[in-house]
C-alpha cells in the first residue's frame, strides 16, 4: 500500500513537467497511476495490513490497513481518478497553461484521498484528511482571479478545516482513552469510557466534511471548480471521506449514545433539503450538487444506523452513488464544452442530436432514481427493508427515505428533461459532437452501473465481511428480494416522484424551502471575525515603538512585582553591602555614568558615558572572578565606541526634540518601576540558587576531555559549541546586514573590492599608502606608530587566540584585539590605509571563518563521533617540538577570523564608505557654490 | 548566598535607564538603552552564581572557584550585542541619510487599521463583503 502512496506521490510532482513537455496525452500516461492502483486493488482482498517506522520515538508509525470498506473506497477512488483523468485530456483545450498545475493538484488529492482510507493510525488518517481539504482548496480556487472561486474555495477551507479540528481533539481523546491510535486496536476493544464527547466530535468532523446539513452550503459554492474536479472531489471521493469515516467508525462509536440520532436525523434532514433545493436550480451543475447533497444524507442516514442491512445498503449504494453522479457530472462537462451552456432553460433537443449522450446519462439518472437492476436499486431496496421493521422511529425515518427518494426520482426527471428534451419555444441548440475519447469515460461509469446491478449476488459476498461488523438481522443484496413492502415502497417512490415532476412542469414555481440558510451564519460570523480582528488590532497596535515597548514593559513590572509581592517569594534572609571597597567604587561609577547618560541630550557625551558604564561593568567582571568576561567586556566597549563615534561624526549633535512633558512623566513612572522590580527580582533570585550548579562537574572533563584549563573557553568551543555556532552565525548576518545597510548599490561593493585590488597590486613600497592626498592630512607620526604597533597587536591576538584554551582569551578576545589593531591603522591613516592593513574582502573572511567553523563541527561527524565532537591531539613536529592541542582550537580560528571580519565590515561600512558618501557630498557642494559664484 | 547590595542596586539603576531611554524615539538613543539594559541583563546572569577565583583549572582550589556556566552564557550575550550594536547603527545612519532623521516612525499600517476600526469597517479580506453564491 505504501508503494500504492508513493507511485501517485511521484505521478503529482511528475504531472506539470509531464504536461509540459507532452500536452494534454500527458494525462494518459498520468491515469496510469491511479489505474495500476486499481488493479492492485482488485487483485487483493481485505484484509491487508502494512506497517513501517516513521516518528519512532513518538510511537507514530506509518500504519495502513486495508478492510473490506477501505477496499471498496480505494477502488471508486483509484477507478474514477483513473476515468476522470483520461476524460481531462479531452476536456481542457489543448495548449491551457493552467493544466500542469491542475494535473499535479489533483494527483496530489488522489494521493491523499488514498492514505485516508487506508490509514490505520488516526494522527496519520488526520494527517491525509487535512490533505484533501487543502488540496481540495486548491482545485476549487482552480480559476483564483475570481471573487466567487476563492469565495468559494475559502469557504470550503474553513468549514471543513473547522470540522477537521474538532475531530482531531475527539481522536485524540479517543486514542488516549484506549492508549493506541490504531484503528484495528481500537476497533477490536470495547469503547473507552466517556467516548461519548468523542463520538460527538467525530461526528462533526465527518459531517461537515460530507456537506451534510447544517453544512451543506459549502458544496453547491464549491462547484465553482473545473467540472472534472467536481466529478470527482465533490461525487465520487472526497465528500465521501465523511461517510466513509461514519462506516468505519459506526462499528464501534455508534455504541456512544448520541452517534445514531444525530447522524439519522442530520442525514435525513441533509436528504430532503438537498432534493427540494435540486427542484429549484436551473443550471445543470447546480442541480447535481444538490442532488449530491441530498444523496450523501441518503448515505449517512445508512451508515449512521449502524445496523447490519443498512450498512450493507450504504456500502452499496456508496458505489452505485459515485459511479452514477461521477457520470452525469462528465455529463454536464461534455454539454457544457460542446454547447457552451449548461442553462437548462436555454438547453433544447440534445437527446436527438445526441442519443448516446442522452443515452448514457438516461442509464445514469434510472439508477439514482433506483430502477432496476441497476446497482442504485440494489442499494435503495435494501436500506428500505433495513427499516422495515423496527419500531415508530424507523417508520419515520422510512417515511423520510421514501419522501427523499422520491424528490431524487423528481430532481433526476427533471434533470433529463432540462439537458435533453425538446422544450417547445427554445430554439435547439447546436452540439459540436463530441470525440468517442470525451464521452467513453461517462459511458464506462453508466455502464459498470448497469453492471453492479446485475452482479449484485456478487457484491453481496465481497460486502458481507464489512456488513459483519454490525449486528442485527442479515439481510442480502439481490435484484429479487420477492413481493415485499422494499418492492411496494420502490414502485411508489417511482409514481410519486414522476407525478410531483409532472405537476411541477404544469404549476407555478417551485417554492422556496423555508429552513435558516447556514451560508448566512457562516457569512455573518466571518464578517463578525474579520470586524473583531480589526477592532482588536487597532486597539492593541498602535504602530508606535514607545508604545509597544511601554506595554510590555507594563506587564513585566505588574506581572514581576505583583509575583514578588503576593507569591510570597523567598526573601533571603540576609543582605551584603558589598564584597570589597572597589566594588562599590565600580558600581558608584556604573551608576553615576548610568544616570546622566539617561539625561544626556548630546548624542558623544551620552555615547561615552554608556562606554564608561560598559567599562565599569568589566571591572566588576573582574572582581567577581570572570576575567574572560571582563577582557570581552573591554574589548567590546572600545569596539563599540569606535562604532558610534565613526557614525556619530555625520549625525547631528544633540538627539531630536524632548518628548512632551506628559509622556516624559509617563516614560520615567515606567523607567523607576522597571528598574525597581529588576532590583527585586535580584535579590530573589540569588536566595532562589538552591540546586547544586550543574558547573561544579565542569573542570574536570575540561581537562581531561576538553583539553585545556580554562573553563570558560572550553565550554564555549566544546560543552556549548552548538551555542557558540548560533553566536557566529549572527555576527555573520549582522555584519552582512550591515554592510548592505551602508552600501547602497552593488556597484558600491564592486568598486570596494576593486579599491582593496589596488591596494595589494602595489608591492614594494613600505608606505604603501603614502601618496594619497587623504593620508597626507593625517598625523604622519601617528600613522607610522600604527604601523608599527600593527604586527605586534595582530602577533599578540594570535597568541591570545591560541592561549585560551588554557588562560583568559580565546577567539572573541582573539579577534576584537585583531579588530581593534585594524581600527588603529583605519583611524591614523583613513580608508587607503585600511585597505594596505587588511587587503582582504571582509565578506571573503567571514566565508571562511564560518566555513572553518562548520567543518571542524562536520570533521567530528566524520570522524565518527558527533557533530562538533573534539578530540585531543599529540603531535611531535621536528622544528616545533611537541604539540598538545585540542581540535576544538581550529573551531575558536573559525570564530576568530569571523569577529575579525565582523570589525573590519565595520571599518569599511561605517567607516571608509561614510568617508566616501561625505566627500561626494562635499565636492557636488563646492562645485555648487562655485557656479553660484560665477558670472552669468 | 546573601544578595549583594551594590550588585542590586546598580541592576536596578542599569534597567532603569536604560528603559528610559529605550522609550524614546531616536534610534541611537534606543541603541544605547539596549547597552545599558543588555549589560543589567547581563549583571542579573552572573549574579546567579557564586563569586571567586577566575574559573581555570590549577590556578586555586575548585571550591573557591567562580561559577563559569553564566560567564558563558554572558560572553555569549557581549558579543551578539556587538553584532546587534552594528547593525542598528548602520541603520541609525540609513535612516538619517534617507530622511533627515534618526527617529523611529509610527507603522503606517497600523494606522491604517486604526482609522479602519474608529470607521467600523472591516478590512475585506475575508471576501463576504459581495453578494452570496447562488
Amino acid at each position: 500500500m505504501l508503494a500504492v502512496l508513493i507511485l501517485h506521490a511521484a505521478a503529482a510532482l511528475l504531472a506539470p513537467l509531464l504536461v509540459r513537455a507532452l500536452g494534454n496525452r500527458a494525462l494518459y500516461l498520468l491515469a496510469l497511476a491511479p489505474a495500476s492502483t486499481f488493479a492492485w486493488t482488485l487483485v487483493n482482498r481485505a484484509p491487508l495490513t502494512e506497517t513501517y517506522p516513521w516518528v519512532p520515538h513518538l510511537g507514530m508509525d506509518l500504519a495502513l490497513h486495508m478492510g473490506t470498506l477501505s477496499w471498496l473506497m480505494l477502488l471508486v477512488v483509484s477507478g474514477i481518478g483513473a476515468i476522470v483523468l483520461v476524460y481531462c485530456a479531452h476536456y481542457f483545450e489543448q495548449g491551457d497553461p493552467a493544466l500542469g498545475r491542475f494535473a499535479g493538484t489533483f494527483l496530489g488529492f488522489a494521493t491523499a484521498m488514498t492514505g485516508l482510507v487506508v490509514s490505520d493510525d488516526l494522527l496519520l488518517l488526520y494527517v491525509f484528511w487535512e490533505l484533501t481539504t487543502v488540496f481540495s482548496y486548491l482545485l476549487i480556487g482552480h480559476k483564483g482571479e475570481q471573487v466567487a472561486g476563492r469565495r468559494a474555495a475559502m469557504q470550503a477551507l474553513v468549514v471543513t478545516t473547522a470540522g477537521g479540528l474538532a475531530m482531531l481533539v475527539g481522536f485524540v481523546m479517543l486514542g488516549h482513552g484506549a492508549g493506541t491510535y490504531r484503528w484495528s486496536e481500537i476497533a477490536a476493544g470495547p469503547l473507552p469510557e466517556g467516548s461519548t464527547v468523542a463520538a460527538i466530535l467525530i461526528l462533526a468532523g465527518a459531517l461537515s466534511k460530507s456537506a451534510i446539513f447544517p453544512f451543506s452550503f459549502w458544496l453547491p459554492a464549491a462547484m465553482a471548480a473545473p467540472t472534472p474536479a467536481s466529478a470527482y472531489l465533490h461525487a465520487a471521493s472526497m465528500v465521501k471521506a465523511g461517510v466513509f469515516l461514519l462506516g468505519l467508525m459506526g462499528p464501534l462509536l455508534a455504541q456512544a449514545g448520541p452517534w445514531r440520532p444525530i447522524a439519522v436525523i442530520a442525514g435525513a434532514l441533509t436528504l430532503l433539503l438537498g432534493g427540494w433545493a435540486a427542484m429549484r436550480q436551473h443550471d445543470l451543475k447546480l442541480l447535481l450538487a444538490y442532488g449530491t447533497v441530498s444523496q450523501l444524507g441518503l448515505l449517512t442516514v445508512a451508515f449512521g444506523a449502524a445496523g447490519r442491512t443498512a450498512a450493507l445498503a450504504g456500502a452499496a449504494l456508496l458505489l452505485a452513488h459515485a459511479l452514477f453522479k461521477a457520470a452525469l457530472f462528465l455529463v454536464v462537462g461534455i454539454i457544457d464544452r460542446q454547447t457552451g451552456t449548461r442553462d437548462l432553460r436555454d438547453l433544447s433537443g440534445l437527446a436527438r442530436r445526441s442519443p448516446v449522450l442522452a443515452g448514457i446519462a438516461g442509464l445514469a439518472v434510472a439508477s439514482m432514481m433506483g430502477v432496476p437492476p441497476l446497482a442504485g436499486f440494489v442499494g435503495k431496496e435494501s436500506l428500505f427493508a433495513a427499516f422495515e421493521h423496527g419500531g415508530a422511529a424507523d417508520r419515520l425515518v422510512l417515511l423520510a427515505l421514501v419522501a427523499g427518494s422520491a424528490l431524487t426520482v423528481a430532481y433526476g426527471l427533471r434533470f433529463l428533461w432540462g439537458a435533453f428534451a425538446t422544450k417547445p419555444g427554445v430554439a435547439p441548440v447546436e452540439l459540436s459532437p463530441p470525440s468517442w475519447g470525451f464521452v467513453a469515460p461517462a459511458a464506462l461509469l453508466a455502464l459498470t452501473g448497469l453492471a453492479a446491478g446485475l452482479g449484485a449476488s456478487w457484491l453481496d459476498g465481497v460486502l458481507t465481511p464489512y456488513a459483519e461488523l454490525f449486528s442485527g438481522p442479515a439481510e442480502h443484496l439481490a435484484l429479487w428480494h420477492g413481493f415485499g413492502l422494499p418492492l411496494l415502497l420502490s414502485a411508489v417512490v417511482l409514481a410519486i416522484g414522476g407525478l410531483v415532476f409532472a405537476g411541477q412542469r404544469r404549476g407555478r414555481p417551485w417554492p422556496r424551502q423555508k429552513v435558516p440558510q447556514a451560508a448566512d451564519v457562516y457569512t455573518k460570523l466571518m464578517s463578525a471575525v474579520d470586524r473583531a480582528a480589526v477592532e482588536l488590532t487597532g486597539a492593541t497596535q498602535r504602530g508606535s515603538l514607545p508604545f509597544s515597548l511601554g506595554v510590555i514593559l507594563l506587564v513585566l513590572v505588574i506581572v514581576g512585582g505583583s509575583t514578588l509581592l503576593l507569591a510570597g517569594a523567598p526573601w533571603p534572609s540576609g543582605l551584603r553591602l558589598w564584597d570589597s571597597p572597589l566594588q562599590l567604587v565600580a558600581g558608584a561609577v556604573v551608576i553615576g555614568a548610568a544616570l546622566v547618560a539617561a539625561r544626556s541630550r548630546r548624542r558623544l557625551t551620552a555615547m561615552i558615558l554608556v562606554g564608561v558604564c560598559g567599562y565599569g561593568i568589566a571591572v566588576m567582571f573582574v572582581l567577581h572572578g570572570a576575567p574572560d568576561l571582563a577582557l570581552t567586556q573591554f574589548l567590546v566597549e572600545t569596539v563599540t565606541i569606535v562604532m558610534f563615534v565613526l557614525v556619530l561624526r555625520r549625525l547631528p549633535v544633540r538627539f531630536s526634540a524632548r518628548p512632551l512633558r506628559a509622556t516624559r512623566i509617563i516614560r520615567s513612572i515606567i523607567a523607576v518601576s522597571t528598574g525597581v522590580v529588576a532590583a527585586g527580582m535580584a535579590y530573589v533570585a540569588v536566595g532562589g540558587r538552591i540546586a547544586t550548579p550543574i558547573s561544579t562537574d565542569f573542570a574536570e572533563p575540561a581537562v581531561s576531555y576538553g583539553g585545556g584549563h580554562n573553563i570558560v573557553n572550553v565550554a564555549l568551543v566544546d560543552i556549548r559549541a552548538w551555542d557558540t555556532m548560533g553566536e557566529i552565525s549572527v555576527l555573520v548576518v549582522a555584519a552582512t546586514g550591515v554592510a548592505s545597510l551602508i552600501f547602497r548599490r552593488s556597484g558600491a561593493l564592486q568598486r570596494r573590492r576593486k579599491e582593496q585590488g589596488t591596494a595589494t597590486s602595489r608591492h614594494g613600497s613600505w608606505m604603501r599608502a603614502a601618496d594619497n592626498p587623504e593620508a597626507r592630512r593625517q598625523s604622519i607620526i601617528l600613522q607610522v606608530v600604527a604601523r608599527l604597533l600593527f604586527h605586534t597587536i595582530v602577533l599578540f591576538s594570535v597568541y591570545l587566540l591560541f592561549s585560551g584554551h588554557n588562560a583568559p582569551g580565546g577567539g572573541f578576545a582573539g579577534g576584537l584585539v585583531a579588530g581593534l589593531a585594524l581600527t588603529t591603522r583605519y583611524l591614523a591613516g583613513g580608508r587607503r590605509e585600511l585597505n594596505a592593513a587588511a587587503p582582504v574582502d571582509a565578506g571573503l573572511l567571514l566565508g571562511t571563518g564560518l566555513l572553518i567553523a562548520v567543518g571542524t563541527g562536520a570533521a567530528g561527524l566524520v570522524a565518527g563521533g558527533q557533530v562538533l565532537q573534539s578530540a585531543l591531539v599529540d603531535l611531535t613536529i621536528p622544528v616545533l617540538g611537541h604539540l598538545h592541542f585540542a581540535t576544538s582550537a581550529f573551531f575558536d580560528v573559525g570564530v576568530y577570523l569571523i569577529v575579525v571580519a565582523l570589525v573590519l565590515e565595520i571599518l569599511r561600512s561605517l567607516g571608509a564608505e561614510l568617508d566616501r558618501q561625505h566627500d561626494v557630498a562635499a565636492r557636488e557642494e563646492r562645485r555648487a557654490l562655485e557656479r553660484q559664484k560665477e558670472p552669468v | 548566598m546573601t544578595p549583594n547590595l551594590v550588585y542590586i542596586v546598580v541592576i536596578g539603576v542599569l534597567f532603569a535607564a536604560g528603559v528610559s531611554m529605550v522609550l524614546e524615539r531616536s534610534l541611537t538613543r534606543v541603541l544605547m538603552g539596549m547597552i545599558l539594559l543588555g549589560n543589567g541583563v547581563n549583571l542579573l546572569i552572573l549574579l546567579g552564581g557564586k563569586a571567586g577565583t577566575p574559573p581555570i583549572v590549577g590556578l586555586g582550589p575548585e571550591e573557591e572557584m567562580a561559577d563559569p556556566l553564566p560567564q558563558i552564557m554572558i560572553l555569549t550575550a557581549i558579543v551578539i550585542t556587538l553584532g546587534m550594536t552594528a547593525f542598528l547603527l548602520a541603520l541609525a545612519y540609513r535612516s538619517w541619510a534617507m530622511s533627515g532623521h534618526d527617529e523611529v516612525q509610527d507603522d503606517v499600517e497600523d494606522r491604517r487599521i486604526m482609522q479602519l476600526a474608529e470607521r467600523d469597517e472591516g478590512s475585506g479580506t475575508d471576501d463576504t463583503d459581495h453578494e452570496a453564491t447562488p
